[in-house]
């Protein structure tokens, strides 16, 4: 039988955005430029272990000084995190469908707890996220006392005083530390940047800033709950 | 020493399937999973059952044909080792001992622990190759290359293609392969000129095909009975990013995948 075949062809090319490589590159740059905030705010959170006058000065530079550079921030943060949680949805999805059946057994003998649980540290620092922008952004929620606007110092110190605003702030924010201990290295693979050595540095690295992130975030509730900020 | 397989049996893709446990009563320690697999089989046909369906080939680790997930570990709980290395004296006299498939929708099913890999042969046909002028071999010290770089590439190129690393992802991602074979490559002056064409080639293949997407966690290195490192994935990243940018031609269109409407 010496028919010719012609090879079948799959419908379409696969663009950047459609290839999964692609969607991990554009998870890289979101999480740095989200990694970026996580930094600055946090150095700025630190003022808090200043007088009062350091941290609220600083909310109203925020605030009305350069309100307009501030909202552009705000865009790019919101592109980030849209972007961000759209491919991860996708992706999430893909790899569901890239094993409609399961095993009766599996073991993981070689990831660590953090990269297993991206899937749930993401959505649960973000439902955190929504929460803290509401107490402290906005000043909806604010319980078992008055949210004063401008008053950024008060306002920390009795939202914290509340014992499970401060609770679910050191989870939600130990959450974020094993998202970025895997996450800060993940995303140097994910756009490409390994080698035997800077690997293991980098990984080293990634936990290191993790845990320095939340130290440094975790810092002020407890001080506000042991009474050293007051 | 007995063991006691608890192994997936399955007719056809059609067929649901459903796992059946058989008694091995003697085992030898020095016998590898896949003898022991024998030995049931023979007391099976003799019992006028079918026999349970396994790829094999060389048996010394070197084929990439056999595979299959022992106790929730591809190629079993011994690193660097192919299934048919690994030998029975792992295990303990009365282990219960699983035996799965590898699974993923890439990988459709073919009879029992068998599934149809052709979709990484996809992968290698879409750009697992060099593009060179006929004629005479050109001097072999004419383009030196360095030990570093040799090394690197024979790393990678030790990859047998069994497809372990899309059975321990959690994702069922087919990145530890494909990386391995753009490394492979990519990385000596032969194959460098078209590092780009060919990372855009195979990264659609292997998206075509229905793998999923790599989250860097490392489970595909553990059980790489070659033990590629995860690097391979970073360079296919490497090369597929610096592809796209540098992009002059259309975009190569995939085969069709092995699974329609992956």
């Amino acid at each position: 039988m010496g028919t010719t075949g012609v090879i079948p062809h799959h419908p379409h090319s696969i663009s950047f955005w459609q290839s999964s490589n692609g969607k991990k590159a554009v998870m890289a740059v979101t999480g740095a430029i989200m990694f970026c905030f996580i930094v600055g705010h946090m150095i700025g959170n630190l003022q808090m272990f200043l007088a009062p006058e350091h941290i609220n000065t600083y909310g109203h530079f925020l605030h009305h000084d350069i309100i307009e550079e501030l909202w552009i921030i705000r865009g790019i943060l919101l592109l980030a995190v849209g972007l961000h949680i759209t491919a991860t949805v996708q992706l999430a999805l893909r790899s569901k469908a890239a094993r409609p059946v399961g095993y009766s057994r599996k073991e993981a003998i070689n990831s660590s707890y953090a990269s297993r649980t991206m899937y749930w540290s993401g959505p649960i620092v973000l439902a955190f996220l929504i929460f803290h922008l509401l107490q402290f952004t906005a000043g909806y929620i604010h319980p078992q006392a008055q949210f004063v606007a401008g008053d950024v110092y008060g306002n920390v110190v009795s939202g914290f005083r509340v014992w499970w605003v401060s609770a679910w702030y050191i989870f939600s924010l130990c959450l974020l530390g094993l998202h970025l201990s895997h996450g800060l290295w993940s995303a140097f693979q994910s756009i490409g940047c390994a080698h035997p050595r800077l690997t293991r540095c980098l990984k080293i690295a990634a936990r290191a800033t993790a845990i320095v992130i939340v130290l440094g975030y975790i810092s002020i509730p407890i001080s506000v709950l042991l009474g050293v900020i007051k | 020493m007995k063991v006691t397989l608890k192994i997936w049996r399955q007719k056809n893709s059609s067929d649901k399937g459903q796992f059946v446990k058989y008694r091995v009563d003697d085992v030898d320690g020095e016998m590898s999973i896949l003898e022991c697999l024998d030995v049931l089989n023979e007391s099976l046909i003799l019992r006028g059952e079918v026999p349970v369906a396994f790829e094999h080939d060389c048996r010394e680790g070197i084929c990439g044909s056999c595979g299959f997930v022992i106790n929730g570990v591809a190629h079993g709980p011994e690193r660097g080792t192919t299934a048919c290395q690994l030998t029975m004296r792992h295990f303990k006299d009365g282990d219960e001992i699983t035996l799965e498939p590898w699974r993923a929708k890439a990988f459709p099913m073919v009879k029992d622990l068998v599934v149809n890999r052709r979709a990484l042969d996809h992968i290698i046909e879409a750009g697992g190759y060099i593009s060179v002028g006929t004629g005479q071999a050109p001097e072999a010290n004419g383009l030196p290359i360095g030990k570093e770089i040799a090394d690197q590439s024979m790393d990678a190129a030790a990859c047998i293609g069994c497809g372990a690393c899309v059975a321990a992802c959690p994702n069922a991602a087919a990145a530890l392969f494909t990386g391995a074979k753009i490394t492979h490559l990519g990385v000596l002056p032969q194959g460098e000129t078209e590092k780009g064409r060919r990372a855009l080639a195979m990264v659609a293949q292997m998206n075509a095909e229905g793998f999923g997407n790599c989250t860097n966690i490392g489970e595909c290195t553990a059980a790489c009975p070659k033990e590629i490192p995860l690097d391979v994935i970073a360079k296919m990243n490497r090369d597929y990013l610096c592809g796209s940018i540098k992009q002059r031609e259309d975009l190569p269109t995939p085969v069709a995948p092995v699974v329609q409407g992956a």
